[in-house]
């Protein structure tokens, strides 16, 4: 599959995988992974996070698995996500989108910063 | 949290089961996270309306997956995708248009104020038979002035004609003469200008004109400043008063422009002399029943102290809007019958498409459900992809109601005053996309619903081909309805073909072809002598004989099947008759040649001729089934007979011909010269000129326009047509009504056709297996053949015989439509039951030859 296929990512999307780059989470955990990342500014709703997630599933960028944390940490309830290969690279493809986007911003003038 | 848990329910069924409880998790984890009552109360808020939203949005997404996989699925089977569209837009498209129109005709309220509370008034003679005749003068004054159940009554006369002269070229115009009180009770207000006063009513008051719409954008422009305007109108000056708004037609659909009645005393001598109609509004709280008895005894007081005159007289009401002759009733409902008939066939054949494709796909179902999908969503995909059928079809069928409405409107009567034309009914569009949807929905679940039912794995196991017994009867069922439908429609159709050639083959008496009509309206006063007419008539009858081909061109004061009044009773010599019980006869004045002109035959005697004048003895010419009625053996010429004013010699005898059209017996008729009547009665001046040509007749109308402004510039000429097209005009409506019910029959006939052969097909196709067998242990391909055909025709037997008892009652149900054929028509029944049969043979034909053509060898390896 072509990473570049499924861009631009929804914002939802996008924070969920970074989210999920860095170990599996079950739905509250993307949720205040998220809020920790953006200063408590994005606070995904469980309806936005469970639709972005179901569509992820079918996209392939996201699994359910079946490894569970240590016991006394795991709630039987609880469904974890794992960040697949090609979420990494779609990811990856849209980080890459983005800072091509914010160059072009400063060599138009609008923002200013490090080059 | 019960109430959290509610909101889910907005979510899909699958989605809910998914992620409910992790939902339903993370909210409790939030709740406690709420510091305080307020925060508390804002996340409640803000997880209302992001469910809301979130809910929609994973309906959307699952709409538009199915969407997709639906197009993908019907795109590869697009043989059952045509048929299944067009089986639906049949359907949706015949209930619509017959409907709406049905609809307007007979539901719609007219466009006057209150239309139910308006009633027609008309008088009836006991003894001649007529329920149903015009009124005179004095009779409409008495029911006026002595009934106590009107609140206002009016007489106008039906239709009048005059020549409109004064804004361009001169022109016939129809309209209608009213007395004051007509406009205002019907309750719509003129658009311009004010309706006639008693003053404009009453005789010798100056001439005014109210306008119809049409008529002042076609005169004027629509010009506001129309009011007060002169136009002459059978040469006399008439004041523009006023114009009707747009949707205003009264009393018929052919009334352009309406004029004062200006009744005289005169008029209101003879009580027989009847040309008008009353219209009256009921009192409030007065029912109809109450109002008819109160004319029946107005009526019945006349009848007594009119004894001479009226001893038969009675009254005759009828609510405005139940003026539909019972004929035309019958029609319109036979139409709707038909329609739910082909509505009824084409849903039935789409459950069965439906059905047969469900039978095909329980595999791929079971798979799907194997795979993990939930019974809610396989169902929901079949939901879409039936809807998505449904919506096409219903598509395709709006389209075809609307270019079927012209036609269907060619069916009502110009006589109802009813606004414009009908538009396509959106209840009824919104009906029949309703039954269609409903079918295709309800036959396209089913096999989603079996899936459901956790056993079906059948459907994965070999050999799951066959359709299973229940279910190939219920669609035998199915298709054997179909034949029964369209073999009843085949019988009506076919009930009204005879019907319309029993009436083609009716002689008219007269011979039509060659012949062209026109007419010329000599106005009065200014031709009221015949001194005065005389040289018109010379002048156009010896001009239009000498163009080249003319065999023959005479006068005539109305023609036949055009105007079929113009009665007047007759008294025979030395055959004193009740006063009260007077025979009538149809009068009409002639020039000479006008037999010979028409072709009717002269049986004995001469022609009248141009030396029949008023100095001379007045003379009659007689048809035959007035000798049949006086002198059955006696010789008729030289007889005397009283009629129109003057005692009168028969000089001769003429073949019959059917003055009041094709399908109704006709009053004798009696000619008379045309300049034997000093001051003939405008209504019966010869006005028709008939002239027969050797060629082409439609060619000699510019050189007879030519002709006729020689002989006054100011004469309008109007109805130029073929005598053949006025006959023809008297089956338009027989031919149109033989048209859409044929249409709705090949529709039915084409739709149980694919419903056999898409059974066969199917029957064939799931049974390869067992019939490559027998022919492996022997069967030859006729016995394969023979098998097949077996089963459509024994379905199609089924369907013939409830069919035709079906069809015998619909017959008798539409006997008055049928001119006299039997609704047990032998040769009517033979050739729907001939074609039923063929239609069988050819569904049956494409499977059965599949059947012979399967390799035994093949279907024995397959799976």
């Amino acid at each position: 599959m072509d990473p570049q296929s499924l861009l631009p990512l929804p914002p939802a999307t996008f924070h969920i995988l970074i989210a999920l780059a860095s170990g599996d989470r079950h739905g509250y955990g993307i949720i205040q992974d998220v809020a920790l990342a953006t200063n408590g500014k994005l606070r995904l709703s469980a309806g936005t996070l469970y639709r972005s997630i179901q569509r992820m599933l079918e996209q392939g960028l996201v699994i359910e698995t079946r490894d569970r944390p240590e016991p006394e940490e795991d709630d039987e309830r609880r469904r974890y996500y794992r960040i697949t290969k090609f979420g990494r690279d779609t990811a990856t493809a849209e980080a890459r989108r983005l800072t091509q986007m914010v160059r072009l911003a400063r060599a138009g003038g609008i923002v200013t910063g490090r080059t | 949290m019960r109430f959290y848990r509610a909101l889910l329910h907005l979510y899909p069924t699958s989605f809910r089961n998914e992620y409910g409880d992790e939902m339903a998790a993370i909210f409790a984890q939030r709740r406690r996270d709420a510091a305080n009552p307020l925060s508390g109360a804002i996340l409640w808020i803000a997880v209302f309306f992001e469910i809301l939203f979130n809910a929609f949005a994973v309906h959307w997404d699952i709409l538009r997956q199915d969407l997709s996989y639906a197009f993908r699925t019907l795109a590869r089977t697009p043989g059952f995708t045509a048929t299944a569209i067009v089986v639906g837009a049949l359907g949706v498209g015949a209930t619509t248009a017959t409907f709406t129109m049905v609809d307007h005709v007979l539901i719609r309220p007219l466009p006057f104020v209150d239309p139910d509370r308006l009633v027609k008034i008309a008088e009836g003679n006991r003894a001649a038979g007529y329920s149903w005749s015009d009124l005179s003068p004095a009779n409409f004054r008495d029911f006026q002035q002595r009934n106590r159940t009107f609140t206002s009554m009016g007489a106008f006369q039906g239709s009048i004609s005059v020549n409109l002269a004064g804004e361009g070229d001169p022109q016939r115009i129809d309209g209608s003469a009213v007395g004051a009180e007509v406009l205002p009770l019907l309750g719509v207000p003129p658009l311009l200008g004010r309706y006639f006063t008693a003053d404009d009513d009453r005789e010798g008051a100056p001439g005014t004109v109210i306008l119809s719409f049409t008529l002042w954008q076609g005169l004027f422009g629509g010009a506001p400043a129309v009011l007060g305007r002169k136009l002459l109108l059978d040469d006399r000056p008439c004041t523009v008063i006023g114009v009707m708004p747009r949707d205003f037609n009264f009393p018929n659909r052919n009334a352009r422009l309406w004029t004062p009645l200006q009744l005289g005393p005169q008029a209101f001598e003879n009580r027989r002399s009847t040309y008008l109609y009353g219209i009256g509004r009921l009192k409030p709280g007065v029912a109809f029943e109450t109002a008819e008895a109160d004319l029946k005894t107005i009526a019945s007081q006349l009848a007594r102290e009119y004894p001479k005159e009226l001893a038969n007289m009675t009254s005759a009401a009828t609510l405005l809007r139940d003026e539909l002759t019972d004929q035309s009733k019958t029609m319109l409902k036979a139409l709707l019958a038909a329609s739910a008939c082909v509505l009824l066939i084409a849903v039935t054949n789409l459950a069965n498409l439906l059905l047969a494709r469900a039978l095909n796909r329980r595999r791929e179902l079971a798979v799907r459900a194997a795979m993990g999908a939930g019974s809610e969503r396989l169902i929901r995909q079949m939901l879409t992809e039936s809807l998505l059928l449904a919506v096409a079809g219903g598509a395709l069928g709006v389209a075809i109601a609307v270019s079927a409405l012209p036609l269907l409107v060619r069916l009502i009567p110009v006589s109802i005053p009813i606004a414009q034309l009908p538009t396509v009914d959106l209840r009824v569009l919104g009906f029949a996309l309703l039954v269609t949807c409903a079918t295709g929905i309800g036959f396209g679940v089913i096999p989603a619903l079996r899936a459901r039912r956790g056993g079906d794995l059948t459907g994965l196991r070999d050999g799951a081909r066959s359709g299973g017994g229940r279910r190939e009867w219920l669609r035998s069922v199915l298709v054997a309805a179909e034949v029964t439908g369209s073999v009843v429609l085949l019988v009506s159709a076919g009930l009204l073909i005879r019907a319309l050639w029993k009436v083609q083959a009716v002689d008219p008496g007269f011979r039509p072809d060659h012949v062209l009509t026109l007419r010329t309206s000599l106005p009065m006063p200014k031709y009221w002598t015949i001194e005065n007419r005389q040289p018109f008539y010379s002048h156009v009858l010896s001009e239009a004989r000498s163009l080249p081909g003319v065999t023959g061109a005479a006068y005539i004061s109305f023609l036949p099947m055009v105007m079929r009044g113009g009665i007047w009773p007759v008294d025979i010599k030395s055959r004193p008759q009740d006063e009260a019980n007077r025979q009538t006869v149809s009068i009409r004045y002639v020039t000479p040649g006008f037999f010979s002109a028409m072709g009717i035959p002269l049986r004995m005697g001469r022609d009248v001729a141009e030396s029949d004048t008023r100095e001379s003895s007045p003379v009659a010419l007689v048809s035959d089934s007035f000798v049949k009625r006086y002198w059955p053996s006696e010789d008729p010429v030289g007889r005397q007979i009283n009629v129109a004013n003057f005692d009168r010699t028969v000089i001769g005898v003429v073949g019959e011909i059917r003055v009041r059209g094709l399908e109704r017996n006709s009053e004798p008729q009696v000619y008379l010269s045309y300049k034997q009547a000093e001051r003939v009665h405008p209504f019966y001046a010869p006005k028709d000129l008939v002239v027969r040509s050797a060629g082409d007749p439609a060619a000699l109308a510019p050189a007879l326009r030519r002709i006729i402004k020689e002989a006054d510039p100011a004469q309008p000429v109007s109805d130029v047509r073929l005598m053949n097209e006025i006959v023809e005009g008297e089956t338009a409506t027989r031919t149109v009504q033989v048209r859409v019910l044929g249409a709705f029959a090949l529709v039915a006939f084409l739709l149980a056709a694919i419903g056999i052969h898409g059974l066969l097909a199917f029957a064939v196709s799931s049974r390869s297996q067992e019939i490559g067998v027998r022919m492996a242990l022997g069967a030859r391909p006729g016995d394969i053949l023979s098998m097949i055909l077996r089963e459509g025709l024994l379905l199609a037997a089924v369907g013939i015989v409830i069919g035709a008892g079906l069809a015998y009652g619909a017959g008798r149900a539409m006997q008055s439509l049928l001119a006299g054929v039997g609704p047990a028509d032998f040769e009517t029944f033979s050739a729907a039951v001939v074609l039923a049969l063929v239609m069988t043979l050819a569904g049956s034909l494409l499977p059965a030859m599949r059947a012979v053509r399967i390799d035994p060898l093949n279907a024995l390896r397959a799976d």
